[in-house]
């Protein structure tokens, strides 16, 4: 899978770093780190939040200026720092994470946007924006209408967009944060096929990302960061998920499936023929007391569809849900969540947490009614169920008024998962658990869905990563274009069998 | 046109209403589809579209302002009082002089907000307050009746005597909000500067890593409408023939309501003239309507106000049902 | 002792070095030029000036608390008083009975809900901006009372409502007393039930709260009721006040209020801000007024200096901000 390796002896670097130091307010955020990318070359970059990656990347587009002694070679020149015009013009272009895109615009001006830029006002030449966007299009093989509004076009569409515009000048290096964050799985494969071709064209790619399946699957090498170090440039042929992990983290994981018995436990959840056309047809499973359902599959296959029917924010057309042995109707959420649903929210950021508000009022949100006294909200009471929780998952907090933007992502997890837990829920969906959530908080997090599994909890885990679901649930369902397209059990199946059915 | 219904539901809409009030209108009084009626209704819209022209310009860039219509009394009083002084002067004087004393206090605003960071809203309902309170402190509310004589001198344009003796006509009010409407349109579709006033309003972020000059965003934003509304001013005490000071207090109100009715976001990027125009012109279109039909000018603004809110409950929710194509869902990026 | 200080912190919040920060220098300015001004006269003037553009002020809140905002408040405040004078003057005029002022009352409080109800409906169901909303209420109330009232005043009121706007028990005016009442059910209702707790939250964020099991569209609908029914507060005190009903009456206090909002540290996009900031910054506001009243300014003048606070406050937030980053411990990198 792993992409071919230049011949390092044989090839100039087309970028080389050395000795980057970088300090912030007394922190080292980055130590004597050095980094190389030859021509052509598609190089990750892994490591976990605060490793350093953002920082580096910062100094080789010239945001930030290292400490003395810095070395960059790029493109036969040195410098001790880079500039934001050097960087621009020696070709070095960033997509970052978030895209940096105007929805309202069209296509062709989003692309073309550099044209609109300077000092002095000029008249738009819409023509010339047109013929640059649709060229730098056709460098990557696609063709939009780039008279249309961003906003009509889905999101991978506009990571596209946002690629063609890095390649509007002579890009020679092109950075990618987080590319597939927001993407699903056939949506990053196309991304994936372009990174290829871009990099069959000359252009050097180095590509950041936490999903290591596709750091194995289009890198030829890594280099791994930890805590402002450099850990090491490896071959991409020969790593193995966890072995990035381990550098990543320094720490070893067990990846064992779960062999648990519970079979014998009764059904807490059962689905018949549950149907939305359009999003999910003929859907029927079980879901036993104690157990943990994985359910995995493509962009389409219906899943969140699904995990909001069961949570009552959408209506079936036709079938039945029995929880806990009544067949239930959901109105809405409320009446889910009344009856003892949970749902975790695949967009944490927006839909899952509400950021600004502080750590203690997002963990009682779903459960006022438990911290009332007398018809009021006692803050006591909040206070008291709020610490009793984060001491049972373990959060590392602050204060409860701090607001929750300010806890990492694993710890915003178990927070959200804290909120759903004091609601006293039968059945737990888990929608996407660890999507922005560190590599090695990941673990964290699914010891906590095992332990609730012990508990007698039923859970739902939803993740379009079939090593998440197969390590982590007793049973693994593949649903593709809104069916059932198969039912696992990881203790009796090798992972590839079901990778291959999802992926196929 | 397929492509103009997905990227101006909202215009599309609009026209769609004010079609149907116009068709019923038609109906209810034979005074209403005379050119005599048409060149009223562009001679007394004149000063809310170059108002809400300035306006779309500081929406498109992602601000509110409030403080523009006390601002225009502002810029009447001083403008009137520095022409008295100097000795009459004439129309390009007057516009000059109301559109530079117009820009000064739209820079207040600007430099408020860019320079401590201030919200608009807050800055601008601040500026509000300030403007309006020291305008009736200084003049005490009295108003001005004494204008220069090209000030109070009717300018028609064009006229044509109609069937039943009466006169249509256009005056110079219609001329210089054509010149405003033409210069907004040309500013924020055809100019650099526009295009980043856009993009500014759309994704600031964005628009930073480009290397836009944020500061002067806000400057070219705030600076334009102040030159409308200090053209404005001018011309609605043309029109009033006075220059009362609480003349145009509230307006900024019902000018705001226009340009969000013709699709303008609050909160950026999304905007157009037309929209502008149309959002004017149909709540006078309403009215002049309703004063055909003999309704009692009391009741007009409740009638324009519920269609207002007709308006709005309709376009933002059946309208995108009842034509599926039009759907655009704006997801965040 | 700490544990004192902190829950002090708590309750009063962040929101709170605003308004004292204005209280201060207000107290300290006029203190020194108008030695008049530390006065009883003074705070007798502000007691009384204080419940019209205070209750207004707390219709305001709580649609900027979920991110919108309420335009239509005084002209429903209009509306309201409208309907009790019509009560009042069905059932005599100036021999109207107690009864009639009760029947009248509740009837306003309806009117200025039904309103609040009205808005609340089409904000919470059709996702429009609740600037345009409330303003083409506005608008509609606006046209409706002068329509009913032919732009007249209404007036011919019994003598036992004189007390409501001017009287006092042991010396506290009765206005300000019904005002502090409010402040105090606006204060529960925003620090300890559920209503006011999703409040804030659909302030911040409407979906995430939506997904997490709250009735969003009914607790926006509630919060524009609430709104019109405080009005309907404001608009009897001042039916008592002026002893007539005119629509107009208090126009100007509209975007005074939306100031006290944000002077009271108000989180102008909403999620955040409490009663109490915005009744010091109501008080602060009324204070300048009478100080500067006695300094023999005008109520205009007034006004303008009310922006120039909002101006400094504002400004004050914003070096504190620079210096909090200059300081390395406290300042956040990368």
């Amino acid at each position: 899978m792993a992409g071919k390796l230049p011949d390092a002896a044989e090839t100039k670097p087309l970028l080389s770093l050395s000795n980057i130091n970088m300090t912030f307010g007394g922190v080292r955020a980055l130590k004597n780190v050095s980094f190389e990318v030859l021509p052509g070359e598609v190089h990750c970059l892994a490591g976990e939040n605060g490793c350093g990656k953002s920082t580096l990347i910062k100094v080789i587009t010239g945001v930030y200026k290292p400490a003395d002694g810095a070395v960059i070679e790029y493109d036969g020149q040195t410098y001790s720092a880079m500039s934001p015009v050097t960087a621009q013009a020696g070709g070095i272009q960033v997509i970052w994470q978030d895209l940096a895109l105007f929805p309202e615009m069209t296509v062709a001006e989003n692309i073309a946007f550099q044209t609109v830029i300077g000092r002095w006002p000029r008249m738009v030449n819409y023509a010339e924006m047109r013929r640059i966007a649709t060229g730098s299009l056709q460098k990557l093989g696609v063709t939009m209408d780039v008279d249309l509004a961003l906003h009509h076009y889905p999101i991978a569409q506009r990571q596209i967009v946002a690629i063609a515009r890095a390649l509007v000048g002579e890009a020679k290096l092109v950075f990618m944060d987080e590319p597939t964050a927001s993407l699903t799985q056939s949506e990053t494969d196309y991304l994936l096929d372009i990174v290829r071709s871009l990099s069959k064209s000359g252009v050097a790619v180095v590509f950041v990302s936490h999903r290591l399946a596709e750091v194995l699957e289009i890198s030829s090498r890594v280099t791994v960061l930890r805590d402002g170090n450099l850990v090491g440039v490896y071959p991409t042929k020969g790593l193995t998920q966890s072995r990035i992990t381990e550098l990543m983290t320094g720490k070893t994981f067990d990846n064992s499936v779960r062999t648990r018995q519970v079979g014998g436990s009764p059904e807490m959840l059962e689905v018949r023929g549950l149907t939305r056309p359009g999003e999910f047809e003929d859907v029927s499973f079980t879901v036993r007391r104690g157990e943990t359902l994985g359910i995995t599959g493509l962009l389409g296959a219906g899943r969140t569809e699904l995990a909001l029917t069961l949570f009552g924010m959408r209506k079936p057309k036709s079938g039945t849900i029995i929880l806990d042995g009544k067949p239930v109707r959901f109105g809405s959420n409320r009446a889910a969540i009344r009856a003892g649903v949970a749902y975790l929210s695949e967009d944490r950021l927006s839909l899952g947490l509400i950021q600004p508000q502080s750590i203690g009022d997002n963990m009682v949100i779903a459960s006022l009614d438990k911290i009332l006294a007398g018809g009021l909200i006692s803050h006591d009471r909040q206070r008291s169920l709020v610490g009793g929780w984060v001491k049972d998952l373990g959060v590392k907090i602050g204060k409860q008024d701090d607001a929750i933007s300010t806890l990492s992502g694993g710890n915003q997890q178990r927070i959200a998962i804290a909120k759903w837990l004091a609601t006293n829920p039968k059945l737990l969906i888990l929608d996407a658990p660890t999507v922005g959530v560190d590599v090695g908080a990941r673990a964290g997090i699914f010891d906590i869905v095992s332990k609730l599994a012990d508990r007698g909890l039923a859970i739902i885990l939803i993740s379009d990563e079939v090593p998440e679901v197969y390590y982590n649930a007793d049973r693994v369902m593949h649903m593709a274009q809104g069916r059932i397209a198969g039912e696992y059990v990881p203790s009796a199946t090798p992972m590839e069998t079901i990778e291959e059915a999802v992926y196929a | 046109m397929r492509r103009f219904a997905r990227s101006h539901p909202t215009e599309l809409a609009l026209l769609a209403v004010l079609l149907v009030i116009c068709f019923v209108l038609s109906f209810t009084s034979d005074r209403f589809f005379t050119l005599g009626n048409a060149f009223d209704l562009l001679n007394t819209s004149s000063v809310n579209i170059i108002f809400a022209v300035g306006l779309l310009v500081v929406l498109i860039a992602g601000g509110i302002d409030i403080s523009f219509a006390v601002a225009a009394s502002v810029v009447q009083y001083l403008a009137v009082t520095f022409l008295g002084w100097i000795g009459g002067g004439n129309w390009i004087i007057g516009l000059i002089v109301a559109g530079a004393l117009g820009v000064a206090l739209g820079c207040v605003n600007a430099f408020l907000i860019h320079k401590f960071k201030i919200i608009s809203i807050v800055a601008t309902i601040s500026t509000f307050n300030i403007f309006f309170g020291l305008l009736m402190f200084f003049t005490g509310g009295v108003s001005i009746y004494n204008l220069p004589d090209w000030l109070t001198t009717r300018v028609v344009l064009l006229e044509r005597e109609m069937a039943d003796g009466t006169w249509a006509e256009i005056t110079l009010p219609v001329l210089i909000m054509a010149i405003c409407v033409f210069a907004t349109w040309a500013l924020i579709t055809r100019t650099t500067t526009g295009r980043q006033l856009y993009s500014f309003g759309d994704n600031p972020e964005g628009a930073r890593r480009f290397g836009i000059n944020i500061g002067a965003m806000q400057y070219i934003a705030f600076g334009w409408l102040g030159l409308m509304a200090g053209i404005a001013g001018l011309v609605q005490a043309h029109y009033a023939q006075e220059v009362v000071p609480n003349a145009l207090y509230g307006r900024e109100l019902d000018v705001l309501a226009a340009v969000v009715l013709g699709g303008a976001r609050l909160g950026g990027g999304k905007g157009s003239v037309l929209g502008c125009i149309l959002g004017v012109l149909l709540v006078s279109v309403t009215q002049n309507g309703l004063n055909l039909m003999g309704v009692s000018p009391f009741a007009f603004k409740m009638i324009v106000g519920a269609i207002i809110l007709a308006a709005i409950t309709l376009s933002n929710s059946s309208i995108e049902r009842l034509l599926p194509f039009l759907k655009s869902r704006r997801a965040p990026l | 002792m700490t544990a004192v200080i902190t829950r002090l912190r708590t309750a009063l919040g962040p929101e709170m070095a605003g308004p004292v920060a204005a209280f201060a220098i207000v107290m300290a300015v006029f203190g020194f030029m108008a030695p008049n001004f530390l006065s009883a006269a003074t705070f007798g003037s502000v007691a009384f000036q204080l419940p019209e553009l205070g209750l207004l002020t707390l219709a305001m809140l709580l649609p900027i608390l979920t991110g919108g905002l309420n335009l239509a408040i005084t002209f429903t405040a209009n509306i309201a008083g409208l309907t009790l004078a019509w009560v009042l003057q069905g059932q005599g005029g100036v021999d109207a009975g107690v009864g009639a002022f009760v029947l009248g009352s509740i009837l306003a409080i309806g009117v200025g809900a039904l309103s609040g109800l009205l808005m609340g409906l089409v904000i919470a169901y059709t996702k429009a901006h609740p600037i345009l909303v409330s303003l083409s209420m506005m608008i509609f109330l606006r046209g409706l009372g002068e329509f009913l009232t032919r732009g007249g005043d209404v007036s011919g009121f019994p003598a036992f409502l004189a007390p409501i706007g001017y009287g006092a028990i042991l010396g506290i005016p009765i206005p300000l007393l019904i005002f502090i009442a409010c402040v105090l059910v606006w204060h529960v209702l925003l620090t300890r039930m559920k209503l006011g707790f999703n409040t804030y939250m659909i302030g911040s964020n409407i979906e995430a709260t939506r997904y997490s099991g709250i009735n969003t569209r009914k607790v926006l609908v509630l919060v524009y009721t609430l709104s019109g029914a405080m009005c309907a507060v404001a608009g009897i005190i001042m039916l008592a006040r002026f002893n007539s009903v005119r629509v107009g009456h208090g126009e100007s206090y509209l975007l005074i209020t939306v100031l006290a909002c944000f002077l009271g540290g108000v989180n102008p996009f909403g999620g955040f801000g409490r009663v109490i900031p915005v009744f010091i910054a109501l008080i602060v506001l009324q204070l300048l007024s009478s100080g500067l009243n006695l300094m023999g300014a005008n109520q205009h003048l007034a006004t303008a200096v009310w922006g120039i606070l909002m101006i400094t406050v504002m400004i004050l937030r914003w070096l504190a901000g620079r210096i909090m980053i200059f300081n390395p411990r406290k300042g956040s990198s990368s």
